[in-house]
């Protein structure tokens, strides 16, 4: 009788019971170094493939068409509030000690070097990020990856190569954006808002703003740029189980994205402060 | 001495985590013949086709091209190797962004830099005209019936004239009568081209119809071998099964 044949529900031990938190931590640490092993490769893999023809570069403008302006509005838009909200707060702190002169100076330095390299990588992220790993997930399990492959076409170049160099070179020119309308948003509060003369405004910016800001900021960008784009391209070429993968492909790349943003950043700033300033 | 078979496998064995897909294949695939794998789903036909064409590697055995291993292969001597092959796939695998001239161009402005675009343009009319698919050249893959995707998809696995052409499951999800045409496709590109035709089906009535030589997998193995009269006189209960039923019924 099928009641008697089945086998008896096991019984959990206190050893299982211990195990079970390690193997299940084991087992985090092995995925998480199976994924940085597959990004690596992507990565030698992108190098190698850049350097050989034919330079495709249709597909690098039609990319960056698609991540740049593609991109405009959303940056555009996170950048003016960014300006607005960041130069209210400063004015409200430094009136406590009768400093706001320092309005401009503060708002621009902290977009420039933090700010806007960041915000706009994240927003780059959500938006560009998660489309490419959604493109290339769609073809992976449709199998359009594969026939690039029987066509002797390397979806390395063919694919990936545009899509990284196209976000390497977009994000500090969203980033540029980024700062130019985060400065009209800090100027509209300080001087139209606040009444903070315009000469005391742009002085101290003149004063306290190195071009060493801008331009730490600008290579912060580009290197969230390959990053982001990397990440996309691994997790959309890896994406398997129809559209339930190819979902999770575009959520791992934004959750995966964002978070390396803010670690990276923090080396990244304190590379740049040993190293430029 | 023999011709040498187009592709050979030599005890090709694959694992995905513990599970043993392939398990030890060798078999030869004679120039300008059709043989049909013929197996159930999850056998490892799929699994096979992909190693046939280095999209996956054995773990352990090889793969030979026209004598080459496959597996040694890199850069440049791979792309000629894969310019030997077409591939229809079991969905037909069209690039969605593109229209029907630019997926069937595809190859052709990859690998032949020397037509001029009218060229391309006329050798695309005339594979799609070869599979009743003419005046389709702007319609995009979402505008096309299952049927049509994949004799766009043939078309585009011929266009190189290619010496092999791989054929996925190409009668999966099909009627009859589109089925019946997408079986005297393979055959006239056999015929007409000289192309040699690997087929992976489950369809017995299609696999008789196309086959010269038909490989049985079972469990990762090959468990009969040889034109189809003797398959379907095979002992393996396995296959008895499997041929049993469909021929009972028709």
């Amino acid at each position: 009788m099928a009641s008697e044949d089945a086998k008896p529900a096991e019984v959990p031990t206190w050893q299982g019971m211990l195990k079970a938190p390690f193997e299940s931590i084991g087992n985090g640490v092995f995925a998480g170094f199976h994924e940085l092993g597959e990004s690596m490769m992507l990565l030698g893999q992108t190098f190698q493939w850049m350097a050989r023809p034919p330079y495709r570069v249709g597909l690098f403008m039609i990319q960056c068409e698609f991540i740049g302006v593609g991109s405009l509005f959303i940056v555009l838009l996170t950048g003016l509030f960014t300006g607005l909200v960041f130069a209210l707060q400063s004015s409200f702190a430094f009136a406590k000690f009768s400093a706001e002169s320092l309005v401009g100076a503060t708002v621009v330095i902290s977009l420039c070097r933090e700010l806007a390299p960041v915000l706009t990588g994240l927003m780059v992220t959500g938006r560009a990020g998660s489309a490419i790993a959604t493109e290339l997930g769609t073809m992976k399990v449709t199998e359009q990856i594969d026939a690039l492959s029987t066509m002797a076409v390397s979806p390395i170049q063919y694919l990936v190569v545009p899509r990284v160099l196209a976000m390497t070179l977009m994000m500090p020119m969203l980033c540029m954006l980024f700062n130019a309308v985060g400065f009209m948003g800090a100027y509209a509060v300080s001087v139209w808002q606040l009444g903070i003369n315009i000469g005391t405004f742009m002085g101290r910016i003149e004063q306290m703003v190195d071009f060493s800001d801008l331009a730490g900021g600008l290579f912060k960008s580009a290197v969230f740029g390959f990053v982001i784009a990397l990440i996309a391209c691994q997790k959309g070429m890896t994406a398997s189980g129809g559209s339930r993968g190819v979902g999770l492909a575009a959520t791992r790349t934004v959750v995966t994205g964002s978070v390396v943003i803010l670690v990276l950043d923090y080396f990244l700033t304190s590379f740049l402060l040993m190293v430029v300033d | 001495m023999s011709e040498l078979p187009i592709i050979r496998t030599e005890n090709v064995h694959k694992h995905f985590g513990d599970n043993h897909v392939l398990k030890g294949i060798s078999l030869d695939f004679p120039t300008g013949t059709t043989t049909v794998i013929l197996g159930g789903s999850g056998s490892g036909k799929s699994v096979l086709m992909k190693h046939l064409i280095g999209l996956l590697s054995p773990d352990e055995g090889r793969v030979l091209i026209e004598g080459d291993d496959l597996a040694g292969l890199q850069g440049e001597a791979l792309t000629k190797v894969r310019g030997k092959f077409g591939m229809v796939f079991q969905w037909a695998a069209l690039f969605d962004s593109m229209s029907v001239l630019e997926n069937v161009a595809f190859p052709l402005r990859e690998h032949r830099k020397d037509l001029s675009e009218e060229q391309i343009r006329a050798l695309v009319a005339e594979k799609l005209a070869l599979f009743g698919l003419e005046g389709i050249e702007e319609k995009y893959p979402a505008d096309l019936s299952g049927g049509m995707r994949k004799r766009v998809g043939l078309a585009r696995a011929i266009i190189m004239d290619p010496k092999i052409v791989l054929y996925d499951e190409p009668t999966t999800g099909l009627d009859p009568i589109t089925t019946d045409y997408v079986d005297e496709m393979i055959k006239r590109a056999k015929e007409k081209l000289g192309v040699t035709s690997v087929v992976i089906s489950h369809d017995v009535a299609s696999t008789f119809n196309i086959a010269d030589y038909i490989a049985f997998l079972y469990d990762g193995a090959i468990v009969a071998y040889g034109p189809p009269a003797e398959v379907k006189a095979s002992e393996h209960p396995f296959v008895q099964q499997f041929l049993g039923t469909w021929f009972r019924k028709n």
